[in-house]
């Protein structure tokens, strides 16, 4: 709706004098940031994120909490490869361990990888991207072309190759070679989001006020840029745990005796083709489901923090 | 139009240097720390130095940079390029002195069919449902597009392909053949890649390698085109008296295709990722599979040839689309 | 400008049209207690509430009132463009030459937009399409009403270009949209609503983005083709000044309500209505230097929770128990004119 069509619908709380920009603009924040809040957690399918990522994140710092004992003590190979039942709920994987303990157990390594792939990507994105943005000219320009060099290779490609030369693969390893592919997004979007915000008169009222760059890029600039930032850290989240899934799918990524859901999934599938299905189907589910509730819980992000909804 | 062409060249042949000798860098870093891939092909006995020496001189990995590990091998990197300029791309260690031209161009052809199918299946489809979406929003069609397109993105591609190949093609053809449907029909679930159908077989791959752009596209498209209706030009083509079929799927649609054609170009991306993993499971002789193979048999050669070439192609195709971005978008052409 | 340029064996629009008996005698345009309502997660609000007034042939009627008011809603009401959820018109009629457009229906009153009402929008930069340019944006009326071919139509946009003042319009017939100057992009806007030589213009807000030189520009431009072309014309602002210089007869409205109807002449010198006494004494005038400036007390009503009674009593300085209780209807003032207020009497006098 546009504005010839608007007319006066909720009571407009403004009948003080004005205010100074800096106050306006912390009102407006304020606002957009509760507003979104009041949103978020109306929304069941929230809620049932949260939860469930909260779950996964237990079962990844405190294994101990959801079941008894490493599963890979107990794996005999008489076991192997047999249904749930009453006490194994999950099963048996084809070595004969519990099915659910390595479930549970795998979580740690690829939630760890996510993790620590996000925060290098936000960090060392959020950097280039508010520096580009900030600084015109050569600045921008250099950074923008070093972006584009690091676009210019296609994630999954880029990963496989890095990998397949790195000495030794751990959470470190595999978290700096995601995060070396994938800071670019994280970067560009930070610098339209920046180059966006610098234009608006709230920061040129702040220069005129004799603030220094710094000062501006801390407390007016950042603030105002974030959202979009917000979601796409909660969505990389999610793709980075099926990332490693994927890449220690196809023998890149871990390998045993570490255990992760990646790994699960591809010794289970050659025998799920001939008939146990359980070996592919629990595995798969955990790494869905995971994925889901951060690629959901992104995305409400984005409309509780998309001001144009108002 | 010229200037902005212009520009986008001006920019792109850095790029791709860039980007080249980033891959260069890392590679060379690989064998550095990792130690020579042709020692490496003879594991615990290796024969004599001379020997290997010689071996090392025919693939071109006799350069002493090699032995410094940080070394950027600048030296090595221009020679290469030097080579791939005259079309030369080596041979390949693991696969005994076959050019790695050729190996390519065996390859490609299988990649290019899955690739295709798996475009034509992701734009159709995806922009339809997109489109349909967006018109009944926050119905039954909305609500459901929402949900299933939400699932693909959050499944990894290699978890739909498992998925799909066991519990979907494994299972339908079983059926197919119990009731005697045509052969062809059958064919078309086949498991695993069938050179006697060349296209048939690639179809179920086609739609996984396809599936996650799929849901991107659609998810793309509802979005912009519910903003695009709301706009204020909508208003007036309605006011100009067009019918709805024309302010709809002339006015607004033309403007919410931007974004998706600026997809595209990442999309060439994901898809040459996907291809690794599709080619993977479905056992499909192409180019991802060659570059899956060289990884886990350190053919560092092809490795490096594949992968710049298929670096080469998501640059160019990236130029592509920031063109047809411009041609679609006169506000950009013309600034 | 005739349609003798344009020979074509199918004309959708007249094909259309000439099944409906428009009667030449009645009025052009003739709103009748018009209510439009918009459901809202608030609640309905009623963003027309009764609406009438009478526009007649080379006539200026011109709508007056503050953002909010519902006259855009009244204005794409009566082209039939309103977002339909959440808007619904609830009740009246709108005649045009006597045929009540509500009750036609759509595929008809497609063919009675542009051909014999158009509208002017006020911000053209997004009320045109980015992607096409102005000529075909133009032609496409032409293509799609009177079945012309690419070339004629774009010898009439030239035309048309040319007729609202656009140089070179061979030119810039291939431009686009964010190419032209904001009072251009405008021009471009008259010419869309013209193409057809319709029988009444609506301008929503056509000047409030432009400067003033600018905006007295295209005033001109408008006022001559309306002369010429004899047209009615309805003018929608919230500037008082623009309404003063190109209006024939005023109608104002508040909170969804038509208050007060006047000719131009009545209603500045002596307004009927307090609402309408605030906005002339918030005018700051030259020969009043030195004194402070007038305001309206308070704040346009809630429309979906609306004080009970006539909608402006809670800013009004001459209201009473009486305006608590009821919505005053339009009284008839002597003059021809009306008012919606219980003491108008004593507004005239003050």
């Amino acid at each position: 709706m546009t504005e010839s069509t608007d007319f006066a619908m909720e009571p407009d709380p403004r009948t003080e004098p004005p205010e100074s920009p800096e106050q306006q603009k912390r009102e407006i924040n304020r606002s957009l940031w509760a507003d979104g809040w009041r949103e978020l957690r109306s929304k069941p399918q929230f809620w049932l994120s949260v939860v469930w990522v909260l779950i996964v994140s237990s079962m990844a710092v405190f294994p101990s909490l959801w079941t008894s004992g490493d599963p890979l003590d107990n794996c005999l190979l008489e076991q192997g490869s047999e249904g749930p039942s009453a006490a194994h709920p999950f099963g048996f994987t084809y070595q004969g361990c519990d099915m659910w303990g390595s479930v549970v157990y795998g979580t740690s390594k690829s939630l760890a990888v996510a993790l620590l792939a996000t925060v290098m990507t936000t960090g060392f994105g959020m950097l280039i991207g508010v520096l580009a943005g900030f600084y015109p000219g050569m600045v921008d320009t250099v950074l923008s072309r070093f972006t584009d060099i690091f676009f210019g290779l296609p994630f999954l490609l880029g990963a496989v190759v890095f990998l397949a030369i790195v000495p030794e693969r751990n959470v470190l390893t595999i978290a700096m070679v995601i995060a070396l592919l994938g800071w670019t997004t994280i970067a560009r979007i930070m610098r339209g989001s920046v180059l966006t915000t610098k234009n608006r008169d709230f920061v040129e009222a702040a220069r005129g006020l004799g603030a220094t760059n710094g000062r501006i890029i801390r407390r007016h600039i950042l603030p105002n840029s974030m959202a979009p930032i917000i979601v796409l850290t909660t969505i990389n989240l999610g793709v980075y745990v099926g990332l490693e899934a994927t890449l220690t799918f196809l023998g890149v990524g871990f390998q045993r005796p570490n255990t992760t859901w990646g790994l699960l999934i591809a010794e289970g599938q050659p025998y799920a083709m001939q008939g146990d299905a359980h070996l592919l189907l629990i595995p798969c589910a955990f790494l869905v489901v995971t994925v889901l509730a951060f690629i959901l819980l992104g995305d409400m992000l984005r409309d509780a923090l998309d001001p144009r909804g108002r | 139009m010229g200037r902005y062409l212009a520009r986008r060249l001006l920019q792109f042949i850095p790029v791709v240097i860039g980007t080249m000798f980033l891959l260069h860098y890392i590679t060379t870093l690989g064998i550095q720390f990792n130690g020579d891939p042709v020692r490496a092909l003879f594991g615990d006995r290796p024969p004599p130095d001379a020997v290997l020496a010689s071996i090392r001189d025919r693939y071109g990995l006799d350069d002493p940079c090699l032995q410094q590990p940080g070394n950027p091998c600048i030296g090595l990197f221009i020679d290469r390029i030097g080579e791939y300029l005259r079309g030369d791309f080596g041979t390949s260690i693991r696969f005994t002195d076959r050019p790695i031209t050729e190996l390519v161009a065996e390859r490609a052809p299988v990649t290019i069919r899955l690739t295709i199918i798996a475009v034509v299946f992701e734009t159709i489809v995806g922009i339809l449902i997109g489109t349909m979406a967006a018109l009944r929003k926050d119905g039954f069609v909305d609500n459901s597009v929402r949900i299933v397109t939400t699932l693909l993105v959050s499944t990894p591609i290699f978890v739909f392909g498992v998925l799909v190949q066991v519990f979907g093609a494994l299972a339908l053809r079983s059926w197919l053949l119990g009731i005697d449907a045509p052969l062809w029909l059958s064919d078309m679930f086949s498991p695993v890649y069938n050179v006697a159908n060349p296209w048939l077989s690639l179809i179920v791959p086609g739609i996984v390698l396809g599936a996650f752009s799929l849901a991107s596209i659609a998810r793309l498209t509802r979005t912009s085109l519910i903003e695009n209706l709301r706009a204020d030009y909508v208003r007036t083509a309605r006011a100009k008296g067009l019918p709805a079929r024309r302010t709809i799927g002339v006015h607004a649609l033309r403007n919410s295709l931007i974004p998706v054609v600026t997809y595209i170009g990442i999309d060439i991306g994901v898809l040459m990722g996907g291809a690794v993993v599709t080619e993977t499971i479905f056992g499909i002789p192409g180019i991802g599979q060659l570059v899956l193979l060289s990884v886990r048999g350190q053919d560092a050669l092809v490795i490096i040839a594949v992968v710049t070439m298929l670096v080469l192609v998501f640059l160019v195709a990236n130029l592509i689309v920031d063109v047809l971005y411009a041609v679609l978008d006169p506000r950009i052409r013309y600034d | 400008m005739t349609d003798a340029v344009i020979e074509s064996k199918k004309n959708p629009d007249k094909g259309a049209l000439s099944r409906v008996h428009f009667d030449q005698t009645a009025p052009l345009l003739e709103v009748e207690d018009l209510k439009v309502e918009f459901h809202t997660r608030y609640g309905i609000a009623e963003a027309v509430n009764g609406v009438s007034f009478t526009l007649q042939e080379g006539e200026t009627l011109g709508i007056l009132g503050e953002s909010g008011c519902g006259k855009s809603v009244t204005a794409q009401a009566i082209m039939g463009i309103l977002d339909t959820p959440p808007a619904q018109v609830a009740g009246g009629s709108i005649r045009f030459r006597g045929v009540d457009l509500l009750t036609m229906d759509e595929r008809t009153r497609r063919h009675v937009r542009q051909n014999k009402i158009a509208i002017i929008f006020q911000d053209a930069l997004s009320s045109l399409n980015p992607v096409f340019t102005v000529g075909w944006q133009l032609g496409e009326i032409y293509r799609k009403h009177t079945g012309a071919t690419r070339a004629q139509a774009k010898a009439k946009a030239i035309e048309l270009l040319e007729l609202v003042g656009i140089p070179s319009a061979k030119q810039r017939v291939n431009s686009f949209p964010h190419q032209f100057s904001g009072g251009q992009r405008q021009r471009v806007m008259i010419a869309m609503a013209l193409a057809l030589e319709p029988d009444v213009i609506i301008a929503d807000e056509p000047t409030t983005a432009l400067d003033v030189t600018v905006q007295a520009q295209v005033m001109r431009l408008l006022g001559d083709l309306q002369k010429s072309m004899q047209m009615g014309l309805i003018l929608i602002t919230h500037d008082m000044g623009v309404m003063a210089d190109v209006a024939d007869h005023l109608c104002v409205m508040y909170a969804g309500h038509a208050v007060e109807q006047a000719s131009v002449y009545q209603l500045y010198e002596r307004p009927a209505h307090p609402y309408t006494k605030g906005l002339l004494e918030s005018i700051p005038r030259v020969d009043l230097k030195g004194q402070e400036l007038v305001a309206i007390k308070g704040l346009p009503p809630v429309l979906t929770n609306p004080p009970p009674g006539c909608a402006f009593h809670p800013r009004c300085r001459f209201a009473r128990d009486r305006c608590k209780e009821e919505h005053p209807p339009l009284y008839d003032v002597p003059g021809g004119r009306r008012s919606a207020c219980y003491y108008w009497e004593e507004v005239l006098e003050s």
